[in-house]
């Protein structure tokens, strides 16, 4: 099985390309977030890299948020295009899952999080089971001391990545066990472990309807819902 | 078979607003689909388009759009020979999705990638009426802009004149919501202005200035300022003739300023397009204006192709095309893209 495995999900872009079990060529770029410009022109040097045409391709994985509205939103519809215009199969994982899986040790508790400001974040925990991170509490756009609080109650060490190192005064106060140190690296995703998980999971079922997992409203939407609780919210676009 | 006979497919995307659209265009004039999949009712729970919401919208329809698209009009990607997008003027999160998925299909299916200026492909809505001709000016009217584009030659735009402040469909928009009309006003207010009189008199803004530039703030405060002073005594003012009033002053200040641009730039054509060209009180002026223009007629772009569309998009992209325009795969939105002003125009 050819895949390509997409993560602009914040500032670092990645991606990978993979035969099975295979990593034929993967990149992880940090310099800048000019995810429109830069992720085609990556996708297509690496795929010729691997000596591959789109055509081969018979899968890809996306990290599909949460994280950056802009940048979830390239990796999805570069994704789900692909999947549709060369009706292929699109299988997405959770950009949080996709950081948490740099972690390779069984049983680990690990916590990755994205800085929302504010003290806010884009956060989840998972356990390494069968080397795959598994939700213990699920993504959530969340205060920062409200996600340690809950964390610290499973009373384990946890290894937190991402941009945990912005809140490492909270953490250091609020997590009484050890937080193992980690390598820079590992706050960055490797896509190419997603595409090796992705392999086993069961893909989206409609890729048209596909969309980001934004993990919050927009204000106006959050607003006018609160005003108007009983309304359809589905029907909303229409073909003319 | 030789390559002039075969026909020219392009599969066009447009997602600079609020509508997502996709059409496959066959030799730059003819419609073989144009899917259009608007947002209204959905940003008419704010009031006015939310570039968030809009942006999340497009990526919910893009590929359904496609598949539609291709569909209609029974051709496969092997048929095309191009894909071409829309990559600004317009809200970039939204354009980004169209830019996006346009490049994405054209890198999957080894086909060319055509950038097109929002703005050319309104204009170019009139090729589905007939060949443009140039020399041509066009009376480019929409929510986003008013501008006055003069066309030397094939595949050329200077802007000649274009609005100081708010862009005519904003005009109607923010007068619309002082009557109590919601977003999009146009329609509604182009409905009273044809059942009142010009009875109010608002100012028509630089009419005689010697540019051809477009102000429409003056008559908005006009406008406002009459209604709150009514309000305040308690007087209930007709809206059929505030709309009447409201539109008689656009309209004038648009074709006073078009008449003189066309005795500047002597023309074949005057191209009237964008979502504003819809208005049935634009239409009728400028077609009682040109009457004595000898040199000069009118094109107005269909009415169903006024509003954001893929179709006006594959039409110039089949210029483009023959232009040899490409883009490659770094191809970004850019908001605020604009024609270049004619050089010899006082700016
Ligand atoms: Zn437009």
């Amino acid at each position: 099985m050819k895949i390509l495995a997409i993560d602009t999900s914040n500032r670092p872009l990645s991606v990978a390309v993979l035969d099975d079990a295979t990593v034929l060529a993967a990149i992880t770029v940090t310099v800048h977030q000019k995810h429109a410009e830069y992720l085609l022109p990556e996708i297509e040097r690496l795929l010729a890299m691997a000596e591959l045409k789109p055509t081969d391709l018979d899968r890809v994985v996306v990290a599909a948020g949460p994280g950056s509205y802009t940048g979830i939103r390239i990796a999805v519809t570069t994704a789900k295009t692909l999947a549709a215009t060369l009706n292929i199969d699109l299988v997405a994982v959770s950009s949080l899952a996709t950081l948490a899986a740099n972690v390779p040790v069984e049983g680990a508790l690990v916590a990755p999080i994205f800085d929302a400001r504010n003290q806010n974040a884009f956060a989840g925990l998972y356990r390494i089971k069968n080397g795959v991170p598994t939700a213990v509490i699920a993504d959530a756009h969340t205060g920062i001391a409200d996600f340690l609080a809950a964390v610290n109650k499973y009373g384990e060490p946890v290894w937190f990545l991402g941009d945990a190192a912005n809140f490492s005064d909270l953490i250091a106060t609020t997590i009484s066990a050890a937080t193992p140190a980690i390598s820079p690296w590992l706050n960055l995703p490797q896509v190419a472990t997603i595409g090796l998980l992705g392999q086993k999971l069961t893909p989206v079922s409609d890729v048209d309807r596909f969309v980001p997992n934004y993990l919050r409203l927009t204000q106006a939407e959050a607003e006018w819902r609160a005003k108007n609780p009983e309304e359809d919210t589905e029907s909303y676009v229409e073909k003319i | 078979m030789s390559p002039t006979e075969k026909r020219n497919l392009i599969l066009a995307f447009e997602s600079s607003c609020d509508e997502t659209s996709v059409a496959v265009i066959e030799d730059g004039h003819k419609i073989l689909s144009n899917i259009v999949a608007t947002q209204i009712k959905s940003h008419q729970r704010f009031g006015g388009v939310v570039p968030e919401v809009a942006s999340r919208h497009h990526i919910e329809e893009v590929t359904l759009c496609i598949k539609d698209a291709l569909a209609e009009a029974e051709v496969g990607y092997e048929d095309l020979d191009a894909v071409a997008v829309t990559y600004g003027p317009g809200l970039v999160g939204a354009l980004l999705i169209g830019v996006t998925a346009a490049k994405t299909v054209a890198f999957a299916h080894n086909l060319p990638l055509i950038p097109v200026n929002h703005m050319a492909g309104h204009i170019y809505a009139a090729r589905y009426v007939e060949p443009i001709e140039f020399p041509a000016l066009a009376l480019l009217v929409s929510g986003g802009h008013t501008e006055l584009v003069y066309m030397p030659a094939e595949n050329q735009f200077e802007i000649i004149g274009e609005t100081r402040d708010d862009a005519a469909g904003e005009a109607y928009d923010k007068v619309g919501r002082v009557m109590g009309v919601n977003y999009p006003a146009g329609k509604t207010v182009d409905e009273w202005a044809h059942q009142g009189k010009d009875t109010f008199k608002f100012p028509r803004a630089m009419e005689k200035d010697d540019n051809f530039d477009f102000s429409f703030s003056g008559l908005k405060s006009a406008f406002i300022n009459t209604t709150h002073h009514a309000d305040q005594i308690g007087e209930t003012l007709s809206k059929q003739d505030l709309s009447a009033s409201f539109q008689q002053a656009v309209v004038d200040v648009l074709a006073e300023k078009t008449k003189h641009a066309l005795a500047d730039y002597p023309v074949h054509q005057l191209i009237l397009a964008g979502g504003v060209a819809a208005n049935k009180g634009l239409r009728e002026r400028l077609e009682r204006d040109l009457q004595s223009n000898p040199t000069t007629h009118l094109v107005k772009a269909p009415l169903k192709l006024c509003g954001d569309n893929a179709a006006m998009i594959g039409a110039f992209a089949y210029v483009a095309y023959q232009h040899g325009v490409f883009a490659d795969a770094t191809l970004n939105a850019d908001p605020s893209l604009e024609f270049d002003w004619a050089a010899d125009s006082v700016k």
